[in-house]
């Protein structure tokens, strides 16, 4: 089959590179759906900070310039949080997503003030970008990133599911992902359990902010947006509901962009987006709760 | 349908308003007219997705994609036949060879955004919270990527140019007036009240008999195909237009202004999108014309774009039932006057 024999193991690489940063990204966007019902669609805007912050600190030690980008993201995550997602805990779900609209746009102005103080739009952030050289593995060029990325998300995900599965806060944060107003009356506090939520999704953009700066250097006020956009759809493609299944959901939508963009003759990747977009409209039809969401929950979203 | 007092007074506030606003349209200058126009181009657009959005409350990011199928439907039929061959060179011959008029291309628009969305809606309307949302969206990646890329069916990546700038006041009043016409009698119709109850409680629709599929699909086709008339208005007052001015930014500016002026009605829609508009104008007045709101703001390129996110996200919060707080326009009686008071009703809390 042609299709096959176009997907080679540099393709898979690449594959598994981008699904785990969206899988990394949909952590990030799933644990706090789970805990405040929010889709975040500034998350993007918290990895733009990260990877700003990489730029401007290029000339640093390259450990001081990711400690202040895994800063600065971690205060803006809490900032955004107390500003805007607490006073909005009570609204519609319509109403909060809208004003992440708008966050997210505020977040993009202000960035593109900062950025055009130099008269040029756009920041080179080169300090990570010796991860970008290729490693030759079994005389397959890897480049190393993929690896980095792989590990990461591996690692991330395995800490985290032990600290949701060991902990206090972790126990306290999915009684809340399942039932808010029962974990409270049963001594859940709420501003901790929100607290640790969007921590550990900052700490997430962070990382990816690392990640994706190694492979585009190239820093601008839509940087990651493109991303955030997709994952988003990943996250509810793979079922929102539940963790893991947004998990899923991102690195699924991640490894299949780049397989179906090596699948297709090369004058028609043009219409990569509608291959996808087409596969996500299927999927969502035939599983409105999510892909990989299975049991009762599944026929509940079916009018 | 009877239509008592109370019910014109829903359907004469938004129409009045819109009145007023191309009545001030032809008093302003040249440079200032502009934004009135597109001001009610946007009341045009955020009533046609307030039909949908608003009476059945599900969540379509979807609908800017009517919009960009009327605005280059009209607009690639109403570029004159002697300039086509020069502008689109790789177009369809039929669609080379033919133009229309400006009320015939603005049909035509109306016609294929309601055919698409009915086409779109029949397998989607199945789906319901965050799927519908994302779904929805899904279209309008699609449109938008076919649109730019297939340039057989009109400009690809490039602008299309030389549309006849027909939407003038006259033509933008009349427009909106026709979108808050029909969204008016199609909320206060059997059909909208149907649906609306099934916005209010599915279970209960549905076990009273409501068929909450086909309803939703009839006001994703009706919006759509007012979706599709906004569109033709938009590229007949634009004159050019790209596939990039009918994408993500306007969906959300637009989905932003339904929020803000109050989601469940279209006395919210309606003064949403002619709240963020002006708003947007007189930041932008502000911007080049040294109106300093904070002096040094003033020097940096894309300052309104801060202020202009940062005040609706404060709308928002402070009033996250929107300015009208989802209720319709009503004149309300003053008992120990006895008479008729004109009052936007006050929002709940």
């Amino acid at each position: 089959m042609s299709v096959l024999a176009s997907i080679d193991l540099n393709t898979l690489g690449d594959a598994f590179g981008l699904g785990a940063i969206y899988a990394l990204m949909a952590v990030g966007i799933g644990l706090v759906f789970g805990v405040l019902r929010l889709v975040n669609f500034a998350y993007g805007q918290l990895i733009m900070a990260g990877a700003y912050t990489l730029a401007y600190t290029t000339s640093w030690p390259v450990t001081a310039s990711i400690v202040a980008c895994f800063a600065v993201v971690v205060a803006l995550s809490l900032a955004m949080d107390r500003l805007v997602f607490r006073p909005l805990r009570s609204s519609s779900p319509a109403v909060m997503l809208v004003t992440t609209f708008a966050v997210s746009f505020l977040l993009q102005a202000v960035a593109l003030i900062i950025d055009l103080r130099d008269g040029t739009l756009g920041e080179v952030a080169s300090a990570v970008a010796p991860l970008n050289q290729a490693i030759t593995v079994g005389g397959v060029d890897i480049r190393k990133v993929t690896f980095v990325a792989v590990g990461v998300a591996l690692g991330a995900l395995v800490a985290l599911a032990l600290v949701l599965a060991r902990t206090t806060i972790g126990l306290h944060t999915r009684a809340a992902a399942s039932d808010f107003r029962t974990a409270r009356l049963l001594g859940v506090r709420a501003n901790r359990v929100i607290g640790f939520a969007v921590v550990v999704s900052g700490l997430l953009a962070g990382a990816v902010a690392v990640l994706l700066t190694v492979q585009n250097p190239f820093v601008q006020p839509a940087f990651a947006l493109e991303d955030t956009i997709v994952v988003l759809v990943g996250v509810v493609v793979g079922g929102i509901d539940r963790l893991w299944t947004a998990t899923l959901g991102g690195f699924a939508i991640g490894f299949v962009s780049v397989l179906v963009n090596a699948a297709l003759p090369t004058d028609q990747t043009i219409f990569l987006p509608s291959v996808v977009y087409a596969l996500v409209i299927v999927v969502l039809l035939l599983r409105p709760a999510g892909l990989f969401a299975w049991g009762r929950r599944a026929a509940m979203e079916r009018v | 349908m009877r239509l008592p007092f109370d019910a014109l007074t829903e359907l004469l506030g938004p129409a009045l308003l819109v009145i007023l606003v191309g009545a001030l349209a032809t008093t302003a200058s040249a440079s200032n007219e502009g934004y009135f126009l597109n001001a009610l181009v946007s009341v045009s657009v955020v009533v046609a997705i307030y039909v949908f959005v608003g009476i059945s409350g599900v969540l379509s990011f979807g609908q800017i994609s009517f919009v960009a199928v009327g605005a280059f439907a009209a607009g690639v039929m109403s570029v004159p036949v002697e300039s086509k061959k020069g502008v689109l060179t790789s177009i369809f011959p039929f669609l080379r060879d033919h133009s229309v008029g400006n009320v015939p291309s603005l049909l035509l628009a109306a016609a294929l955004g309601g055919a698409f969305a009915f086409l779109v809606g029949m397998p989607l309307m199945r789906l319901s919270g965050l799927a519908a949302g994302i779904a929805t969206f899904a279209v309008l990646e699609i449109t938008h990527n076919v649109l730019r890329e297939w340039d057989k069916i009109g400009p690809g990546a490039t602008t299309l140019a030389l549309v006849p700038e027909t939407t003038g006041a006259l033509q933008a009043t009349l427009g909106a007036l026709v979108a808050i016409v029909v969204a008016f009698l199609y909320q206060r119709s059997r059909r909208g009240r149907l649906l609306r109850a099934s916005r209010e409680d599915p279970a209960v629709a549905r076990s009273v008999g409501v068929n909450i599929h086909l309803e939703r699909l009839l006001a994703f086709t009706l919006s759509g195909a007012l979706a599709g008339f906004a569109g033709g208005l938009y590229v007949h007052l634009l004159g050019s237009i790209t596939t990039e001015q009918v994408y993500l930014e306007l969906t959300f500016l637009t989905l932003a202004m339904l929020v803000i002026g109050g989601l469940t009605s279209l006395w919210g829609a309606v003064i949403g999108a002619l709240a963020v508009s002006g708003l947007d104008s007189f930041l932008s007045r502000a911007e080049q014309s040294g109106v300093h709101v904070v002096y040094t703001f003033n020097l940096w390129e894309g300052t309104r774009l801060v202020f202009l996110a940062a005040i609706m996200a404060l709308v928002l919060i402070v009033r996250p039932s929107g300015l009208t707080g989802g209720r319709e326009f009503r004149l309300r009686r003053i008992p120990w006057r006895g008479r008729w008071a004109g009052a936007s009703p006050k929002p709940p809390g």
